[in-house]
């Protein structure tokens, strides 16, 4: 019986560049940006990474197809060189492919890099594009804002929430991650808002408004991992490894079953219970020091606190309001600023957020940091659309603990 | 054994533009017009053609019908949306018709309607079950045209054939051809080019069309005092009296020609004013139909018993019924190309339609054909070779299973302002059917002021989803639209 990926990999370094509209950088700038920082902080020379996984979600709008753009940036020594793709999960791909290699033990030091080069399409928000041939003839015109408000109906729908109360738990969710946000110099938008600024603001998809839609920006994240042993090996104290790594996908169960309300991410919920049982988790809501969530929309964070197990079915809203998630709360989420503050360079995010959960961890996380000394930490980056998506779950902390 | 008309049905677009925003938009050029500014006109939504409003009337009509045993689909239209692909196949598709018909486009005329359904009356001997004969038309004219005051958009369908069920029992019919050209559209122009108005009634209607009537009349020695209903439909007031009058047809029996509310729908007008005739008609009662363009056809009718055994349909009455009135005359502009409009940079994706994909997957998409688990009863769209339910799995267990008339309410919904579409905001949202079976559908014919909840009752209808500028194409499916009056059954506040 599988044993699961606890404490066999830890990081050995990572870095980020900063988000936002980097107009004058190209795609390499960003990832030499993420790799340097992250090379400096693993201490290791590029020649001992023995293979690399690329996350990149839209390459026809920065990089193009393959690996090959990572391999180059990065003048890689003719290592295995992968490119993910999983809608915006993909950065958590990269991680996953990268941490899998080292359990497996085919290699011991292999990275992980994610970028996303957005600010080139001429959109505000991700590009409208073609979903396939197939899926053309008859999927909905749906945008992404368009897609996660659905939640918003069914999740009303389903615990009797007023529109004006949802819409104000939501708006307490942005102005949390603007307060986050500013204290972070690598964050795409640092400006401090208020409620009544979101409840305002024009509306993106009934009832989103700007204010509950995430940055749409560019930037890179990447991740140096090997086992514990040779990190210590390598000279590190008090490493931080993974605990758990799991992946859910939609198979049809919500779009086209006839069982799924529409008011939660039926994925997220499997992967949750996975991966605290792979991290030896038993009551998340007691355990779980800081969350790192796919809060591409107020909305997915609120429902996600669900998901995840530690918000109660139908208390988000309460847990919200009561400030329990924010940054002085019992959990803080988004505590860099998440999606909505950090940015949301799609291949680069899930890297993005495990980034956080790691200085947190070590306690480099500056101004934001933390003061109660985090344990286990945990990212949740989901890519597509409620009804379809798939849900990629880390769990990080202590070697050892 | 009768030969005739076995059923009816109509369907006119929702929105009704207001004739006196028309006139008020164009006072400084036209301050003629506003001696048509009374009343209101339809006007087709963005994604409605020629096509969409006739599957929409012929299902009406097929109402109680068994659509199975249907041999053609006559289509007759003067804004067909395809030149060269045969727009009564689509019908046909849409409506899933078996494909042993006999489909066929009559086009070029304003009397493309009447002569459709003359030619069917016809020919229905020589069918082994009923034909559809359906006009429908999207009319395209100049802004500050008269045209533009006095059209309207919408579709009729007859199922004709012979047997017990006919309604209307064709008792008389004349035709004659004559090239009067008081108007014509040539090739690559969009409009219409009218010639006087004077000379098109006095030449034209007051001559070619009493000449045909009294042939008719005639040739079967119906008494023209014994006709009850008397069909004309052009636009042009009393014209119709006038007829009536010269031929001796009573002035009570002539029809209102439907322009307070509905405009004329070109070629299709004729076959609308017989449903509305046939809604109100009683057993005896003999309905004369003229349609005029390069000549006239004339039909008589006499009404059945029959007609107390056809099924409810919503007819003109029903297609009247379901109206919204529309005073932002920029919108009907910008859905008839006479704007130029800025749609941003959303706007600019290709929508090519790989023509074998859609061939391969024209039953989910034309049809909105499913599939139905045999071994655990799941109704799913689109159908697939595993079944979705969890709990079975059964490979290639799925039979057929259509969802187009089949009930849905909504679960979620959304109105999306970012994504593009030419009628913002785009109001889409996860659907489930009565029996099972779900989708996230585009929904259509949103009121401005609507108040969507979850479990309001939808219904399905068949629409253009994309339109492919570059190639001349467009692509069709289904969506979900709102059922008038019914009631919420969520419990969303």
């Amino acid at each position: 019986m599988a044993s699961g990926i606890k404490d066999k990999v830890a990081i050995l370094g990572m870095g980020c560049s900063r988000f936002g509209e980097r107009w004058m950088d190209n795609a390499e700038d960003l990832m030499v940006e993420a790799f340097v920082e992250a090379l400096a902080d693993a201490g290791i020379e590029k020649s001992q990474i023995e293979a690399a996984w690329l996350g990149t979600a839209i390459e026809e709008q920065h990089v193009g197809k393959s690996a090959v753009p990572a391999s180059f940036g990065l003048r890689l020594p003719n290592i295995p060189v992968t490119r993910v793709e999983n809608y915006c999960a993909s950065g958590t791909e990269a991680f996953r492919g990268a941490v899998y290699a080292v359990a497996s033990g085919a290699c011991d030091i292999a990275l992980a890099i994610g970028v996303e080069k957005l600010k080139d399409t001429g959109y505000g928000g991700l590009p409208q594009r073609n979903r396939g041939s197939v899926n053309d003839l008859f999927w909905a015109n749906a945008s992404a804002p368009g897609s996660f408000a659905q939640l918003a109906t069914a999740y009303r729908a389903k615990h009797g929430v007023s529109a004006i109360d949802l819409k104000r738990a939501i708006a307490h969710v942005s102005v949390k991650s603007h307060a986050n946000g500013a204290k972070n110099p690598k964050a795409h938008l640092r400006n401090i808002i208020t409620e009544e600024t979101v409840m305002n603001a024009q509306i993106i998809a009934e009832p989103l408004g700007l204010y509950d839609c995430c940055g749409v920006s560019d930037g890179s994240a990447c991740a140096i991992v090997t086992t514990p042993e040779i990190a210590k090996a390598l000279g590190k104290t008090d490493l931080i490894t993974v605990k758990a790594l799991q992946l859910a996908v939609s198979n049809g169960f919500e779009a086209q079953y006839n069982a799924w309300d529409g008011s939660y991410f039926a994925t997220t919920r499997v992967a949750a219970q996975r991966a605290y049982k792979e991290a030896g988790v038993t009551r998340p809501r007691d355990q779980i020091s800081l969350l790192e969530v796919h809060d591409c929309f107020s909305v997915t964070e609120l429902v996600t606190m669900e998901d995840l197990f530690i918000s109660g079915e139908g208390q988000a809203v309460k847990d919200v309001m009561d400030g329990f998630y924010d940054a002085d709360g019992t959990i803080p989420c988004q505590i860099d600023g998440g999606l909505k503050c950090f940015g949301h360079p799609i291949g680069a995010s899930g890297l993005r957020m495990i980034y956080e959960m790691y200085l947190q961890l070590q306690g480099r996380a500056g101004p934001r940091q933390r003061e109660k000394e985090p344990s286990l930490c945990m990212t949740h980056n989901l890519g597509g659309m409620p009804h379809q998506n798939v849900c990629a779950l880390s769990i990080i902390g202590r070697y050892g603990v | 054994m009768d030969i005739g008309v076995i059923a009816y049905g109509a369907y006119l677009p929702k929105a009704r533009l207001q004739r006196s925003e028309i006139a008020r938009t164009h006072a400084w050029v036209a301050p003629g017009l506003k001696g048509l500014a009374k009343g209101e006109r339809t006007t087709a939504n963005w994604d409605e053609d020629a096509v969409t409003m006739a599957v929409e009337a012929v299902r009406d009509a097929l109402a109680g019908q068994d659509a199975a045993a249907v041999s053609g689909v006559w289509m007759a239209s003067t804004t067909f949306p395809f030149l060269d692909r045969q727009n009564a196949g689509i019908v046909a598709d849409a409506l899933a018709l078996p494909v042993g018909l006999l489909t066929l486009d009559v086009a070029s005329s304003q009397r493309a309607g009447t002569s459709a359904l003359s030619a069917a009356l016809r020919a229905a001997p020589g069918f082994g079950g009923p034909l559809v004969v359906v006009a429908s038309e999207r009319s395209k004219t100049k802004a500050a045209s008269t045209l533009e005051m006095t059209r309207g958009d919408g579709a009729a369908a007859l199922v004709v054939g012979q047997g017990d069920d006919v309604i209307a029992r064709l008792i008389g019919q004349h035709t004659q051809a004559v090239d009067f050209v008081d108007h014509f559209r040539g090739e690559g122009h969009e409009h219409d080019y009218t010639w006087e108005e004077r000379w098109i009634r006095d030449e034209g209607y007051l001559k070619i069309v009493p000449q045909t009537i009294r042939d008719a009349l005639a040739s079967t020695g119906i008494d023209a005092a014994g006709i009850a209903r008397f069909i004309f439909p052009v636009a042009a007031k009393k014209v119709a009296g006038q007829i009536a009058k010269a031929v001796g047809i009573p002035e009570a029996a002539v029809a209102d020609n439907l322009q307070a509310n509905v405009g004329e729908v070109g070629c299709a007008h004729p076959l609308l004013m017989l449903a509305g005739a046939l809604e109100q008609a009683r057993p005896g009662d003999r309905i004369l139909v003229a349609g005029f363009g390069q000549g006239c056809d004339v039909l008589i009718f006499e009404v059945t018993e029959a007609i107390a055994r056809l099924a409810p349909r919503a007819g003109l009455a029903g297609a009247m019924a379901r109206r919204r009135e529309e005073t932002r005359y920029s919108r009907y502009l910008a859905f008839n190309d006479l704007l130029t409009m800025e749609y941003g940079i959303r706007a600019e994706v290709d929508k090519n339609t790989g023509l074998s994909t859609l061939y391969r997957n024209k039953g989910m998409s034309q049809s909105l054909i499913g599939g139905c688990c045999r071994a655990c009863g799941t109704a799913q769209f689109p159908a697939s070779r595993i079944c979705v339910n969890p709990n079975c799995g059964a490979i290639d267990s799925q039979d057929p299973h259509r969802f187009a008339d089949t009930p849905a309410a909504i679960n979620s919904f959304t109105a999306d302002r970012l994504t593009y579409t030419p009628d913002p905001p785009q109001y889409f949202g996860m659907i489930q059917f009565e029996g099972g079976g779900r989708m996230m559908a585009d929904f259509t014919d949103i009121d401005p002021d609507a108040d969507l909840q979850v479990g309001q009752q939808m219904k399905m209808m068949f629409r253009v989803k994309d339109y492919d500028p570059r190639r001349g194409f467009r692509r069709y499916f289904w969506k979900a639209s709102p059922v008038a009056g019914a009631q919420s059954a969520g419990k969303g506040n």
